[in-house]
């Protein structure tokens, strides 16, 4: 339960925290909030001869509001301060009643977004959140800045479409409408845990008070945070209403597959699907029912 | 040849260094080098909260974090809660509500118990458990705990009311 040894440096710019990951392409590791990272160098599943630490790199952490509405948030912003942020809880509903559900405490207090998004864990909030909010990654190398859509960045569990040599820099989430209403639900064993299922979705109304865009992302399905695009497509054109809700419901499930695990069965995971579409959509419209999908 | 640095920090208010490792945790230096056994090592890999300290006032497991990143920062230990021999009220309200039984997750509950309090000093009972949800215990069915931490909060609330009447 101790790590192997390995070499350390803290850099104080992004430019130097690059050219150090340049330097030992096979040999170095990135380390932020050390959440994910420190418990797989301490059971040994991860190693490196080298830890580049980025803690120390002033610019790098921040949440700010750009000139057209974007709300930036850099790569080691803790989640604490995203949850505790007013900018975010004006400007970006969806991630502010989402953190809370973000491991624990001590956890969100030192981990970072840029660390859960390079992870990819399949169970996590913020590669979910990012995909709903159409969310763009800004990855930083020798080659300068590329940008990547929140959609395009998870591949598989635990992999993501960064090059060994990029180092995300900060995540760029497009301007809140005004028109925008959200859900999110998360169920897991306890309060903390991995999700056995989430659901985030968010819903735009046109000035036809009819939906005119509906994104539903479902996370903890087993390789990557997804866009749900049967239940979002039915949605579309619709009156914002318990039957757009149902019509949703129904294809909640389609095309996905389910596995049973020790936390929860396949068949469980599939009504969790309904269950939570249907929960954060009557969320988003403001709809009080008796039934639960 | 092993890369050894010296790391300065202040813990429980007064300024500490030691040698160590990279690799060395806060957990382990704060243990081994400056002999504060009052951390407890539980997991080692961030699932049951035992090792909880405060760095800068904020709840962090000491098991994933390196003391290297620790380097000039304020920690605060178990070992620095009571005052000399005096305990503190979230010390004898866990005494009294029976919040401990083998004390290994103790001085862990104890640290979160505090942040929370800093955080909010009104919270409900869900806000309480939800906030310590970070905190595994064997022993106690945690109801005890939660009791301990609300009955502060309560007596807190009581004393500074008492103090503005005065």
């Amino acid at each position: 339960m101790k790590p192997a040894k390995f070499d350390y440096v803290a850099p104080e710019s992004l430019d130097e925290a690059i050219a150090l990951l340049a330097a030992n392409p096979d040999d170095a590791q990135i380390i932020a909030g050390g959440q994910s990272l420190t418990p797989m160098l301490n059971f040994r599943m991860a190693g490196a001869a080298l830890l580049i630490d980025i803690n120390r790199i002033v610019g790098l952490s921040g949440i700010r509001l750009g000139d057209d509405g974007a709300v930036h948030i850099g790569a080691t912003t803790r989640h604490r301060d995203v949850e505790l942020s007013p900018l975010v809880a004006r400007h970006l509903p969806l991630v502010h009643a989402a953190m809370p559900y973000v491991a624990h405490v001590a956890v969100r207090n030192r981990g970072t977004i840029g660390g859960s998004l390079c992870l990819a864990e399949p169970s996590a909030e913020w590669p979910a959140l990012c995909i709903a909010c159409e969310a763009e990654i800004v990855l930083a190398s020798p080659r300068g800045r590329r940008r990547v859509t929140a959609e395009e960045f998870p591949l598989a569990p635990y992999t993501t479409s960064r090059e060994e040599d990029e180092i995300l820099e900060e995540v760029i989430f497009p301007a809140w409408p005004a028109n925008r209403r959200f859900g999110f639900e998360e169920v897991s064993r306890r309060a903390g845990d991995f999700a056995i299922i989430g659901i985030a979705s968010v819903l735009d109304l046109g000035t036809d008070r009819r939906i005119n865009a509906a994104r539903i992302v479902a996370f903890g399905l087993g390789d990557r945070a997804l866009l749900l695009d049967a239940p979002s497509a039915a949605l579309l054109g619709r009156v914002p209403e318990e039957a757009a809700v149902a019509a949703a419901i129904a294809c909640a499930d389609e095309g996905l597959e389910f596995d049973s695990d020790f936390h929860a069965s396949a068949a469980y995971r599939r009504r969790l699907v309904q269950r939570l579409v249907g929960r954060t959509l009557r969320a988003a419209l403001g709809i009080k029912t008796e039934q639960d999908g | 040849m092993t890369q050894l640095i010296e790391v300065s920090m202040v813990v429980n208010g007064e300024r500490r260094s030691a040698l160590a490792e990279p690799r060395h945790s806060l957990a382990h230096f704060l243990r081994d080098k400056l002999r504060l056994t009052g951390t407890h090592l539980g997991c080692e890999h961030g699932s049951c909260g035992a090792c909880t300290v405060l760095v800068e006032g904020r709840s962090v497991r000491a098991c994933l974090m390196f003391a290297v990143q620790a380097q000039d920062a304020n920690i605060t230990t178990i070992e620095g809660i009571a005052q000399g021999d005096e305990l503190s009220d979230l010390q004898r309200a866990f005494q009294r509500n029976h919040a401990l039984q083998c004390g290994f997750c103790t001085p862990g509950q104890i640290m979160a118990a505090t942040e929370l309090l800093a955080d909010n000093p009104d919270p409900s009972p869900d806000q309480v458990r939800h906030a310590m949800s970070g905190n595994i215990c064997r022993c106690t069915g945690y109801v005890p705990i939660i009791d301990a931490i609300l009955e502060v909060a309560a007596g807190r609330r009581e004393s500074a009311a008492q103090q503005v009447a005065e």
